[in-house]
């Protein structure tokens, strides 16, 4: 496994043993690893579900700032520290990785 | 088996307001399909009275178990054992489990997985798989595991694994007779393209705690190997994630163990008892519930194993008054016991047990002792 250093043109996803579930009993959405569970808050999952292995961290970020109206370099930079952090956390991977599922869900 | 350590088979979410709920729902469950293993590793966790074969649940009744599970709230399932891959139904049971939606890992030491096997697991819809190693090298390793040609075996083992498209965490437990070899463990598991490594201080209970003369670790091998796990964390960042298990003989403060006893994990034992933790049964005196009389959800709530050193009111001092109480639930309960006398001790671990000075004393003296030789875990061999 390589090490990723996210920037605007990575393609970021989801590997295979990460999975992002509705937790039922508890209501809520979560990222299931091995030995972890991350309860990512509301701006988080919204980017994880933007992953799907085509759209860039710029087109995410360009989406974004659309959608709140937001400047798009203030976006970028939490945008890239959120996605470097959970990438450095192994529950991220760069799109070139062999052996993904990009967004599996259950 | 080792393989899983007692510190927190899964932390809880980083913000959970489901918490605050009088009883929370489990997280994770660890199967223990069977106790029947080709290797005798001197540190098993299993108990010294191994469960046979004529007694293991049947197919139905695991489906059933972790569709019960998957109602009270467990997300992860840990297919373990002994060696779990003996189960010929092994397949069905992941299948069954990752059609309930939950999170499947198999732990295993490798050693009769093939490439046929593992394309049937990758087809059940397996997440993930955890193998352990003994050592970096051969000879030390198929000595501890006592299993000629079982180090071969897992290496070539592992490329399978990683050819299937399986997530591999290697697992290798650490003590006196392997320690010295950490930098090249870091190293295999780098070689072999595990995604993360868990190296695990022997924890003592069962058989290990037969073997703590052969095994426990010097405090300069400890230091030493603490210093180079730091070290390669920071060299492997992004490619390598690392977890520690620190040794308790050493420490200050007890481990969080189980991340609390009863609220977020459970194991089921190859005959279907449910347990706290793997190695609750060390424990004398307590009672367990089987899932062949009960369902999993009344065991959960009720069973008088779970619920006796839940939360904080069965503490003594000093734990009672701690402000440290719910931090670490006052350590673990089976070294309080196998090194106290009483479960219902604070565990030895913690400086503040009037019991600490002796636990590190005995550790001091099995680390000078020198002891090679090994009690191998087998049927009738405690
Ligand atoms: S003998 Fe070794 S490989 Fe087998 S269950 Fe015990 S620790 Fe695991
Ligand atoms: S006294 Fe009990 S609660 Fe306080 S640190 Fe020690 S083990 Fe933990």
């Amino acid at each position: 496994m390589e090490p990723i250093k996210v920037g605007a043109t990575s393609r970021i996803v989801l590997p295979r043993h990460v999975k992002l579930k509705h937790d039922t009993v508890r209501d809520r959405w979560i990222l299931l690893a091995p030995e972890r569970v991350l309860n990512p808050d509301e701006t988080s999952l919204e980017i994880v579900r933007m992953l799907d292995g085509v759209c860039s961290v710029g087109d995410i970020v360009g989406t974004l700032a659309v959608k709140y109206n937001a400047p798009s370099e203030v976006i970028l930079v939490d945008v890239i520290g959120m996605l470097q952090d959970l990438c450095d956390k192994g529950f991220l991977v760069s799109a070139e990785t062999v052996a993904t599922h990009a967004g599996r869900t259950s | 088996m080792n393989e899983i350590t007692k510190h927190a088979p899964a932390p809880a979410p980083t913000s959970s307001a489901a918490c605050s709920v009088p009883l929370a729902a489990p997280i994770a469950v660890l199967a223990e399909l069977t106790h029947r293993c080709p290797l005798q590793c001197p540190y098993c966790s299993n108990p010294l009275m191994l469960e046979k074969a004529n007694v293991e649940l049947k197919t139905e009744d695991w489906q059933r178990v972790f569709t019960e599970a998957a109602a009270l709230g467990v997300l992860q399932v840990h297919f373990s054992g002994g060696e779990p891959t003996l189960r010929t139904d092994l397949a069905a049971l992941v299948k069954h489990a990752n059609g309930l939606g939950l999170y499947t890992n198999l732990i295993t030491s490798g050693v009769l997985l093939d490439a046929k096997k593992l394309a049937a697991l990758v087809d059940a819809g397996l997440d993930h798989v955890q193998l352990s190693f003994q050592d970096s090298e051969a000879e030390n390793a198929n000595r501890i595991g006592h299993y000629k040609g079982g180090h071969e075996k897992k290496v070539a083992v592992a490329a399978l694994i990683r050819a299937a498209g399986l997530p591999l965490t290697m697992n290798a437990v650490v003590h006196r007779q392997n320690l010295d070899h950490l930098a090249e463990i870091i190293a295999l598991a780098d070689k072999i393209d595990a995604s993360r490594l868990e190296v695990a201080h022997v924890q003592y209970y069962g058989w290990a705690l037969k073997n703590r003369a052969a095994l426990m670790p010097t405090r300069a091998q400890l230091d030493r190997a603490t210093a180079m796990v730091d070290a390669a964390r920071i060299r492997l960042k992004g490619r390598l994630v690392i977890d520690y298990v620190v040794p308790d003989y050493y420490a200050k403060r007890p481990k969080k163990c189980m991340d609390g006893w009863g609220r977020h994990f459970f194991n089921v034992s190859p005959a279907g008892k449910v347990l706290p933790c793997h190695a609750a049964e060390s424990i004398d005196g307590l009672k367990f519930d089987s899932v062949r009389e009960r369902s999993v959800e009344w065991i959960w709530a009720n069973s008088e194993a779970f619920n006796r050193f839940r939360g904080t009111d069965w503490m003594p001092e000093p734990c009672r008054s701690c402000d440290r109480r719910e931090l670490d639930f006052g350590g673990c309960r089976c070294q309080a016991f196998a090194l106290t006398g009483s479960a219902g001790n604070t565990d030895p671990a913690c400086e503040l047990s009037s019991n600490h000075q002796a636990m590190f004393e005995a550790a001091l003296a099995d680390a000078a002792s020198g002891e090679p030789n090994y009690v191998y875990r087998r049927i009738g061999g405690a």
